[in-house]
């Protein structure tokens, strides 16, 4: 029973984990699909 | 008069269906260089329609009249030319989003992937989940649970470690939320809207999403862990081809001897490493958009070789729009999946209701000495040493 409760536990940090590590990467969507740079201006 | 009247209704229906009948067989020159009705007809029934014709025709700037003239300004390219170029890709677009799909505007090709995504690809998960779980059901009320056929012994032999234990309820414990959540993501507009209504659904959904695209990492880790810890032990070999020849016992008579995983045991393994490892890859394809393209290489690959002609197919499409390559990839990602959740259906039912004591190897790690011995007669010799087993045959 101790190793499924464990990869329970381990589902949850695994998960949470990952997701602030990609946040923090800057793989978040919002930074992967805009530019900070003003179209109008670089163009 | 009415009979006149009549005969003139007759007349004029039959002129204009014979008109229409015409105009589908018209040449291009007929229109102008503009597309005909055969063209319309064509892609109405979504048959594949030759394009060439108007996908060049997106104007010349170069031919614009100079500023100095009255229409000067007009530029040299009218909307239909403009909205073409879009269409086939060849307009100078500047977006304030810089990813590699931005400059899209159109997406032509997408319809069929939407046609297919929100209907066969439905039908086909009722078909395949639907009917695993029925087969299975008949197969319990006919099969009944497979007992342990001899005398228990009351002593238990350890049939998985720890760490085995682990990476299995990682693996399974993130394979039933991802499933759960891809059928959420799968079965919304149909079934979940239409019962929860949309503000439910939009909660469900996003929740669905975070949860997916998260656990899968748990996932991959999973299958990495399983792999290196149980691919020694499903290799094939010999005693494989004795236990599929009798089915191993499911449907009755005397087990075959197995090793530590018998060879349905086996093609479960193969099939988790293999449709998982296909299931992880598109995933990070569609987890990170337009990053990762493995079609359009893939159908070049395979047109080069001429796979599509051995099957009297046409070749596979290429080069694929961005958009394309995320919409093969969820369709690839679905489907696999699907099949790997009927597949695991069986697993499922096998370790659990199906079969007495099968539940104990992965629930406390030991089994049963006499499930062992019937289901993993030769593992035993190896675990018990052949001195031991000697003994307690006597």
């Amino acid at each position: 029973m101790k190793p499924f409760i464990l990869a329970i536990f381990a589902l949850v940090v695994i998960s949470f984990g990952a997701n602030q590590i990609l946040l923090n990467s800057g793989f978040s969507s919002a930074d992967a699909g805009t530019s900070h740079e003003n179209v109008r201006l670089s163009n | 008069m009415i009979r006149f009247l009549s005969l003139i209704a007759i007349i004029v229906t039959f002129a204009a269906s014979a008109s229409a009948q015409e105009a589908a067989g018209e040449s291009r020159a007929s229109t102008g260089g503009a597309q005909t009705l055969a063209d319309i007809l064509e892609r109405q029934e979504g048959l594949k329609v030759d394009e060439t014709f108007r996908s060049e025709a997106t104007g010349n700037p170069d031919a614009a009249a100079p500023i100095t003239n009255q229409l000067g300004t007009l530029g040299g390219a009218s909307d239909p030319e403009l909205w073409r170029a879009y269409r086939f890709g060849s307009a100078d677009i500047s977006t304030q989003s810089r990813g590699p799909a931005a400059t899209t505007v159109i997406q032509d090709g997408g319809m069929w992937w939407l046609e297919f995504r929100e209907d066969t690809l439905l039908t086909i998960a009722v078909y395949l989940l639907g009917g695993t779980f029925l087969a299975l059901a008949l197969f319990y009320l006919v099969r009944g649970k497979i007992r342990i056929g001899g005398q228990k012994t009351g002593r238990t032999i350890t049939r998985f470690k720890a760490f085995e234990r682990f990476g299995h309820w990682l693996l399974a414990s993130s394979f039933i939320v991802l499933g759960i959540t891809g059928l959420f993501s799968l079965f919304g507009r149909k079934v979940l809207i239409p019962l929860f209504g949309h503000e439910t659904f939009s909660f469900i959904a996003v929740g669905s999403k975070w949860v997916h695209n998260n656990i899968a990492w748990a996932f991959i880790i999973a299958l990495i862990i399983i792999f290196f810890a149980w691919v020694v032990h499903n290799l094939p070999d010999r005693t494989d081809l004795r236990w599929l020849a009798k089915a191993g016992g499911l449907f009755g008579g005397e087990h075959p001897p197995a090793k530590k995983f018998n060879a349905g045991q086996k093609l479960i393994f193969w099939a988790v490493i293999v449709l998982g490892g296909s299931i992880s890859v598109s995933g990070l394809s569609l987890l990170f958009p337009f990053e990762y393209n493995l079609f359009g290489h893939t159908f070049s690959t395979l047109n080069s070789w001429g796979v599509p002609g051995w099957f009297g197919a046409s070749d596979l499409p290429f080069p694929l729009q961005p958009q394309e390559e995320m919409q093969y990839a969820q369709l690839w990602h679905a489907l696999v999946s699907l099949i790997l959740t009927a597949i695991i259906f069986a697993h499922i039912y096998l370790g659990s209701v199906g079969m007495e004591g099968a539940f104990d190897a992965m629930g406390k790690g030991e089994v049963e000495e006499q499930w062992a011995r019937e289901h993993h007669s030769l593992w035993v010799q190896d675990v018990l040493g052949p001195d031991d087993n000697e003994k307690e045959k006597v």
